[in-house]
């Protein structure tokens, strides 16, 4: 192996370490009541939002998700104290607390959300696209969605219109299998995803997405695709391991069969090829783990530490300039 | 009498309803092996079987325009949305379809179909996940809409959606799945368009559907400490809406304040007010007073959320503002 191989792989161990820590941080912090409502985990995905978006950009590419978001965030490059504070609700957070766990945003970053209706965000993420191509930035678009989004019609109407319109657009399909309690063979025509693809004219592709250099690969094809203007669909094979959310008691499905993928864990199976190509070191894995483990546990004493919004700032961020409403305050602060 | 929750409820009034007509069916995402998001059809599907009980896709608008189709051929079903904020992808199918086949085919064509699931604030699920959209349903001629606020409504209102052979849109509350209540043993419909009066008093009426029903109560209960005697009045049905009812309390009472959890402007709330300020135009001794939703997209935060809805403090505080009370 080359050296800079064995950079990107630790790279990407690192990146993906830091979200399965972040992840089990925000579990044990749902536990305490510190997150409520809908909080959906990434754990056991992480190899398809690092292997893309690490692939990705970041001057000018664009990220766009459904509420699964929080390892796209961090991929991205969003600040998990950021994360952490607005999954508290807390007025530091990236949305002022306003969005939560599902609507984790930082356009900064190229991240737009975080969309908490399935299959929402694809034809934004289209129109993303067209901005891209309309003001010719040389930018491209990946948009995350799931087995049970893509029977969406959002999701068919987006994909042609990518196409005719010739759009910088790559639609990531993670199938891990379940859309909350559906097996997603049960609802679905076809077996292979990404042979949607092709009734659009679009190239489809289906990738191991617990293998996160299988998935860098596709993504570094698929951006090119893009940028030449032919839009792509890729199917990532993947697997959650947590429930849909975390008050699913997971009835749907054994034991057995979350141990099976187990076997095949994203961070497990990128160990093993840094330990095949000789480039294992001990050390430096366990400082990537406890730097993660820092990172998390900064991100929780940052979101306890923070203030709670104010009353009058529910006023705030539905407009532009002076914002106006219908009916009558309930609050001071209202202009 | 038996004590049982609103989800045993609606539960009932399925079963029974499928036990009586072969022709209903169930239909929506999670509703079959899951039991329902909410769990409210659970059972079901080893009752009747994956014919009548059926998982669909995440297709909002393809299974509710497939269930009208189905109403419009023999079937009568009844489509779940795991909640209305999803129902928007097919607000198409009720609004250009349900709602305008009997009418554009003459009267030839009956749509006979039940859509239904929870509606309203629930808790930290921000703004997609977490809104009032009864004006939505309530704008729409060709709709019935009804909204039933404790368990004996709930189970008597979904069966008369079910026999009825118009489309009727049932707003549930996922706040209000588990509120337990009494419920007749024998069979019991509700009458769809009969509003009722919950409490009644004589000091100005409190006009509310759903959820709020309950912080009418309790507002009801604090004002009662005060002296005042308020009466509470369930709407029940959104479409068509009991004027008589509504009328005739505060012909009584002389006072009104209408509660609606939705955003203020187009909303059933208003137009309520705006029937009651127009028909007991003599009767009232204060303008008709309103609360409703805060103007705002519903925050995630819990004190922000709950600073945005209708409460019972709320509510006092328009009793005391049309009583001239005003602190
Ligand atoms: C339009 C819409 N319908 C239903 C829901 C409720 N819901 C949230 S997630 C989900 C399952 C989605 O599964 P999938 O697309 O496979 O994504 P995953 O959760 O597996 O990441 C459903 C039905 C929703 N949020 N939006
Ligand atoms: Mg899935």
């Amino acid at each position: 192996m080359k050296k800079t191989d064995a950079k990107l792989y630790w790279e990407l161990r690192n990146d993906m370490v830091r979200i399965r820590r972040f992840e089990e941080k925000a579990g044990q912090m749902y536990g305490l009541r510190k997150i409520g409502g809908f909080c959906h985990l990434y754990n056991g995905q992480e190899a398809v939002a690092v292997g893309f978006i690490g692939a990705m950009d970041h001057e000018r590419d664009k990220v766009l998700t459904g509420y699964r978001d929080h390892g796209h965030a961090l991929a991205a490059g969003m600040s998990p104290d950021a994360i952490m504070a607005e999954l508290f609700g807390k007025v530091t957070g990236s949305s002022r607390g306003k969005g939560g766990s599902m609507h984790l945003f930082d356009p900064g970053k190229g991240f737009l959300g975080g969309n908490g209706i399935v299959g929402a965000q694809i034809p934004v993420a289209v129109g993303v696209a067209f901005a891209q191509k309309y003001r010719k930035t040389g930018g491209a678009t990946a948009v995350f969605f799931g087995d049970g989004a893509i029977h969406q019609g959002a999701f068919h109407e987006a994909l042609n219109l990518a196409k005719i319109w010739d759009l910088p657009a790559v639609l990531v399909c993670e199938n891990n299998q379940w859309g909350m309690g559906t097996n997603w063979k049960r609802v679905s025509a076809v077996e292979d995803f990404s042979l949607m693809a092709s009734a659009y004219g679009v190239r489809g592709e289906r990738v191991d997405g617990m293998d996160v250099l299988a998935v860098r690969d596709a993504a570094v094809r698929a951006l090119k695709d893009a940028r030449a203007g032919r839009p792509v669909l890729i199917e990532a094979r993947t697997y959650r391991y947590k429930g849909h959310s975390m008050s699913d008691p997971q009835k749907y499905r054994t034991r057995d069969e979350v141990d099976e993928y187990r076997k095949q864990d994203p961070i497990y199976l990128l160990e093993e090829k840094i330990k095949a190509a000789g480039a294992w070191d001990e050390a430096r894995a366990a400082a990537q783990d406890a730097a993660a483990d820092a990172m998390a546990a900064g991100a929780v004493a940052f979101a306890e530490s923070s203030p709670e919004p104010a009353p009058h700032t529910i006023y705030e961020d539905v407009y532009a300039g002076r914002p106006f409403f219908m009916g009558e305050p309930a609050y001071a602060g209202r202009n | 009498m038996a004590v049982i929750s609103y989800r045993e409820a609606l539960n009932r009034a399925m079963d029974e309803e499928m036990a009586r007509d072969p022709m209903v069916v169930l239909m929506g995402e999670e509703v079959a092996q899951y039991d329902g998001a909410y769990k409210v059809s659970r059972g079901l599907l080893g009752k009747y079987g994956p014919e009548r009980v059926l998982d669909t896709p995440i297709t909002e608008l393809g299974f509710t325009g497939l269930g009208v189709g189905a109403a419009i051929a023999g079937v009568r079903p009844v489509v779940e949305w795991m909640t209305h904020n999803f129902a928007l992808l097919a607000l198409d199918q009720v609004v250009n379809e349900a709602a305008k086949l009997r009418h554009m085919s003459g009267g030839g064509l009956s749509v006979p179909i039940v859509f239904r699931g929870p509606n309203g604030p629930a808790e930290y699920l921000s703004s997609q996940h977490s809104q009032g959209l009864a004006s939505y349903w309530a704008h729409v001629p060709g709709l019935k809409v009804v909204a039933p606020a404790n368990p004996a409504d709930a189970y008597g209102l979904l069966k008369s959606a079910i026999r009825d052979d118009d489309p009727v849109v049932v707003l549930e509350s996922e706040m209000m799945y588990g509120d337990k209540g009494e419920v007749p043993d024998g069979e019991y419909l509700v009458q769809i368009g009969k509003a009722s009066v919950v409490r009644s008093g004589s000091g100005i009426s409190l006009v509310a559907f759903g959820r709020p029903v309950k912080y009418a109560l309790e507002a009801a209960a604090l004002l009662e400490k005060r002296g005042i005697d308020a009466e509470v009045v369930d709407l029940r049905s959104l479409r068509p809406l009991d004027e008589e009812t509504v009328m005739a309390s505060v012909r009584k009472t002389g006072r009104a304040v209408v509660v609606d959890e939705s955003w203020p402007a187009a909303s059933v709330g208003a137009y309520v007010a705006h029937r009651i300020a127009t028909v007991c135009f003599d009767a009232l001794d204060a303008p008709v007073g309103f609360v409703s939703s805060e103007d705002v997209p519903m925050p995630y935060n819990h004190a922000l959320e709950l600073a945005v809805q209708p409460s019972a403090d709320k509510i006092v505080a328009a009793v005391l503002r049309a009583l001239y009370l005003e602190e």
